[in-house]
């Protein structure tokens, strides 16, 4: 391996390292707040991805209907859950459902019938794939997880891999077995000494520090952040001061929902993806949460790097063993957990 | 041996007899298979309160073991099971042995990355054959017959399954299975009755790879041809689904759902392509859904609900039967009346810049029973913790017949002859009161986890419960014996507590707010237990909060307020020391 070749393997993973840094910040961020290990993350990569090279294509956007399917499922559990309850028996829960659970799926299926098959600019394919991807973070929760909020670790783990399952299956239905690919963000590229830096992985990694100091600025700086923040730290005691499980575990899937979004339209560029791809991609994330103990944001950020570095270089020295020197990274970092972590019990109930 | 067990046993061995199509022995052969990694699974997550999604490479590491040995070495296929055993159990070791001091989540995350790379690393080998993988296995030969033919293998599989089931029953109910049902809430009241929890945890998981690698070995010379495809991660998830949808606590659940998902799974298989006018793996959304929704209403699975349709007398459980003549348990040497038993020396404890603990100093006498005393947060129930090796010291020590026991393990502690209760009674409520209260006897034994599968250990096991008995007869609960402990009242789960804290054989009892939660009558109840134990020659630390439990019947109270000792002496002194008068009822 000479320099150059170094320097495309150290340019590539630090692009999938950004990518791979978004989806332990999430994992991390879904986890502290709801103790969700959330598998099914890596599925909203590939809806983000379909949902964009369909409005390239000019095709109908099929996650539309994913969105539509999945809002009317947790508005006819929401209307369930309203009949069980005689206080909440009035039009104005039953109203207040349509516009938290259904509204969003209908404008977006709306739009999707009204607006032209194609010739979107880019930044408009990007806002409505969000639209679209979005609010399927809540609505899952709704469905799968809000039911079970006070279940352990142990049974949210063993949900999130059946809505795993579920997902994947639902996703081969929408998107049939090919891959796509969607079109570059930019053309440009530097050329540094011998070095040549595409723009594309520079808008990945720009995009990557954006998002995160987004993130950093809404945990730190809004009431709503800090509020997210308080669960995390104490669940009865910020429930005490008022702050809802529900609408903390719902804003946190949203945002989980939205670094898998944005994820999927930025690796799709680089990469064919297909309807199953995202769980792959959502592992690695998920060894570098690890890496942080999914607890600590930097240390997972930094460990994303090192996963997409070493991913990076096993695929030119050992490419059919690639996956196999990722995914055994996890023994050393539990090994290295399992000394630094102080012996502590846990108190659950099954 | 119930009837439901006979009635199953007999319904196998006809199966083949029987005109039976051959599909439906290939699908009873995967049964079968699917049965033996379930089992596995039932023990590990449905009791012992862990998961693995990655069984199904152990699965391959049978197969491939076996494969590998009996094509390119041509050695014997026993000896190829010999060997994917001992692999499994390795791996299982390694795996197991990094996580389980980690919390309960790293265990399954370990093994979806674990899955994950041997499925790629099944595919990449020269030697395995990569993606195509390894075919023209050689079948098993029993008695010089080899077993080619689906009903051949069929008696070879269930028969496996079979000893599996008897030997996880024979393993739950025995000592350390005991100590296993009580890993999955929590594991400081199995350490505080003297199990090694980390080593039963480990032990699960390694008897669950040994099941898996087994269904491998058998798979591999019934296909005769192996390739990575079904030990990859799905496959890892779908025998979790099985052992979850039957009911991850039941053995039967295991085989139930083994046999539900394989059906269901086939049927989907023909129905769902033709209904959605595509091929694909769409089995995969009901699976999915159905395993969340069954989470969501029936976290047991659906094994009790087939249960409650069989007749009654079929699913009786038999009885304990405890032996009449079981040989009495050694018994340790009590010491003498009023020589120190705990001396608290200057134990500090603080947290962070918090002194919850400021250098306590008493001790307790063999013979009394002694209060320890105090208004909310005084620091009771951290100083009860530092004794019994939950919390470890700042500084200052802790000794127990002139040894220091500080920041010992609990384990040790209980081992040394100072048994414990909780705050929070801490039972397995399904589990009979009898068994319970065995759980105490956990140190007196000895026999391990292979010898109570093999049933080797009815000797010890009978004089455990002879012992269980004899102390639930000593507190006066032995007619409520065979009941299930959850459905006693809070007043006699704490008298429970006590009876097994009693088969620790202790010279020293320590108690955490007996006396809360209970009715008046309940408490008169439990101060002459303790009076009539004193009188038998125990010691008694009580933590208490209730004043005229403790005036009535401690020889001794400690009293603390903000981690630190105010008072001490007997009750009618202390009652009246201006100290504690003010710290109770903020001065006067």
């Amino acid at each position: 391996m000479d320099l150059s070749i170094a320097a495309i393997l150290a340019q590539d993973g630090l692009t999938s390292g950004a990518i791979y840094a978004l989806l332990a910040l999430a994992l991390v961020l879904v986890f502290s707040i709801t103790r969700v290990i959330f598998i099914p993350q890596g599925e909203f990569v590939a809806f983000g991805a379909f949902t964009m090279a369909a409005l390239q294509s000019g095709q109908f956007p099929t996650a539309v209907w994913l969105l539509l399917g999945l809002g009317v499922a947790a508005f006819v559990m929401e209307l369930a859950a309203i009949a069980r309850q005689p206080e909440r028996r009035e039009a104005a829960e039953v109203g207040r459902a349509f516009v938290h659970i259904l509204l969003l799926p209908l404008v977006a299926w709306g739009a999707s019938q009204l607006l032209p098959s194609s010739g979107w600019p880019m930044a408009l394919q990007v806002v409505f794939t969000l639209a679209v991807v979005v609010p399927m973070g809540p609505l899952v929760y709704r469905l799968a997880y809000q039911p079970l909020a006070s279940a352990s670790t142990l049974v949210l783990l063993i949900v999130s891999v059946g809505v795993h399952y579920a997902l994947t299956g639902i996703g081969l239905l929408a998107f049939g077995a090919e891959g796509v690919r969607t079109e570059p963000f930019t053309d440009l590229r530097f050329e540094i000494g011998a070095l040549s830096v595409s723009g594309q992985s520079l808008t990945v990694i720009a995009a990557a520090v954006v998002l995160i100091l987004a993130l950093y600025l809404y945990f730190g700086r809004t009431l709503s952040g800090k509020a997210l923040r308080a669960t995390a730290v104490n669940r009865v005691g910020a429930q005490i001061v008022g702050i809802g499980i529900t609408q903390a575990g719902r804003a946190s899937f949203l945002l989980a929902a939205a670094m898998g979004a944005v994820c999927g339209i930025l690796i799709a560029p680089f990469t064919t993806i297909y309807y199953d791809s995202g769980f792959l991609i959502g592992l690695k994330g998920f060894v570098a949460a690890i890496i942080g103990g999914l607890a600590s944001y930097p240390v997972a950020a930094a460990g994303s790097l090192l996963v997409g570095l070493l991913e990076s270089y096993a695929s030119f020295w050992a490419s059919a063993y690639k996956e196999v020197i990722v995914f055994t990274l996890i023994l050393p970092v539990l090994l290295w957990r399992s000394l630094a972590s102080p012996h502590h019990d846990e108190e659950e109930e099954a | 041996m119930n009837r439901l067990f006979l009635l199953f046993i007999a319904c196998l061995a006809l199966l083949p007899v029987l005109p039976t199509p051959e599909f439906w022995i290939t699908q009873a052969n995967y049964i079968g298979l699917f049965s033996i990694v379930a089992i596995g699974l039932v023990l590990l997550t449905g009791v012992g309160g862990m998961t693995s999604f990655g069984q199904a490479a152990f699965v391959g590491l049978g197969a491939y073991a076996t494969s590998y040995l009996s094509t390119a070495l041509g050695v014997s296929p026993w000896l190829g099971l010999l060997a994917g055993v001992a692999v499994a159990m390795a791996v299982a070791f390694v795996l197991g042995a990094l996580t389980m001091r980690l919390s309960g989540h790293y265990l399954p995350l370990g093994t979806i990355a674990w899955g994950l790379s041997f499925f790629f690393l099944f595919g990449n080998m020269e030697m395995l054959g990569k993606f195509d993988g390894i075919s023209g296995i050689p079948p098993l030969e029993l008695f010089g017959h080899p077993l080619r033919a689906g009903e051949d293998i069929f008696y070879l599989i269930w028969t496996v399954v079979v000893l599996a089931v008897v030997a996880t029953q024979n393993l739950l109910n025995s000592r350390p299975g005991r100590a296993i049902r009580a890993l999955k809430g929590g594991v400081v009241m199995a350490e505080a009755m003297g199990a090694r929890t980390a080593w039963l945890k480990l032990v699960c998981f390694v008897f669950a790879a040994v099941l898996a690698s087994l269904s491998g070995w058998l798979y591999a010379h019934m296909q005769r041809s192996v390739n990575p495809t079904p030990f990859g991660l799905n496959a890892g998830i779908e025998y979790l689904f099985m052992a979850v949808i039957g009911g991850a606590g039941h053995v039967w659940g295991a085989i139930f759902g083994a046999g539900l998902v394989t059906v269901l799974k086939d049927q989907l298989q023909s129905i769902l392509p033709h209904l959605l006018g595509e091929a694909g793996n769409f089995e995969t959304i009901v699976l999915g859904v159905l395993l969340v929704v069954l989470l969501q209403y029936a976290r047991n699975g659906l094994w009790p609900y087939v249960a409650e349709l069989m007749p009654r007398r079929w699913r009786r459980q038999t009885q304990l039967q405890l032996p009449a003549d079981a040989a009495p348990l050694p018994v340790r040497p009590r010491p003498t009346t009023g020589e120190a038993l705990l001396e608290v020396d200057g134990a500090r404890k603080e947290f962070g810049g918090l002194v919850a603990v400021n250098d306590m100093r008493f001790e307790v006498k063999a013979g009394e029973i002694v209060g320890l005393i105090g208004p909310n947060g005084a620091g009771k129930s951290t100083m009860f913790n530092l004794i019994t090796g939950v919390l470890e010291v700042t500084r200052g020590e802790v000794r127990y017949r002139g040894e220091p026991i500080q920041n010992r393990p609990s384990r040790e502690i209980v081992s040394r002859g100072i048994a414990r209760t909780f705050q929070h009674v801490k039972l397995l409520g399904q589990m009979s009161v009898l068994e319970n209260v065995a759980l105490g006897t956990h140190l007196r034994g000895e026999a391990g986890v292979l010898r109570s599968m093999l049933r080797l250990n009815r000797e010890e096991e009978g004089r455990l419960l002879a012992e269980a008995q004899r102390q639930l007869e000593r507190v006066g609960l032995a007619h409520l014996m065979h009941e299930p402990a959850g459905s006693l009242a809070l007043g006699q789960q704490r008298i429970l507590e006590i009876a097994r804290a009693l088969c620790c054989d202790p010279a020293l009892l320590l108690l955490d707010e007996p006396a809360a939660g209970l009715r008046y009558k309940e408490k008169q109840a439990l101060a002459e237990l303790l009076a009539k134990l004193r009188s038998e020659g125990m010691s008694v630390l009580i933590v208490e909060h209730d004043m005229d439990f403790v005036m009535n019947l401690c020889d001794r109270l400690v009293v603390m307020e903000f981690g630190t000792l105010i008072a001490q002496g007997v009750p009618s002194v202390v009652q009246q020391d201006p100290a504690v008068l003010e710290a109770y009822l903020g001065g006067l």
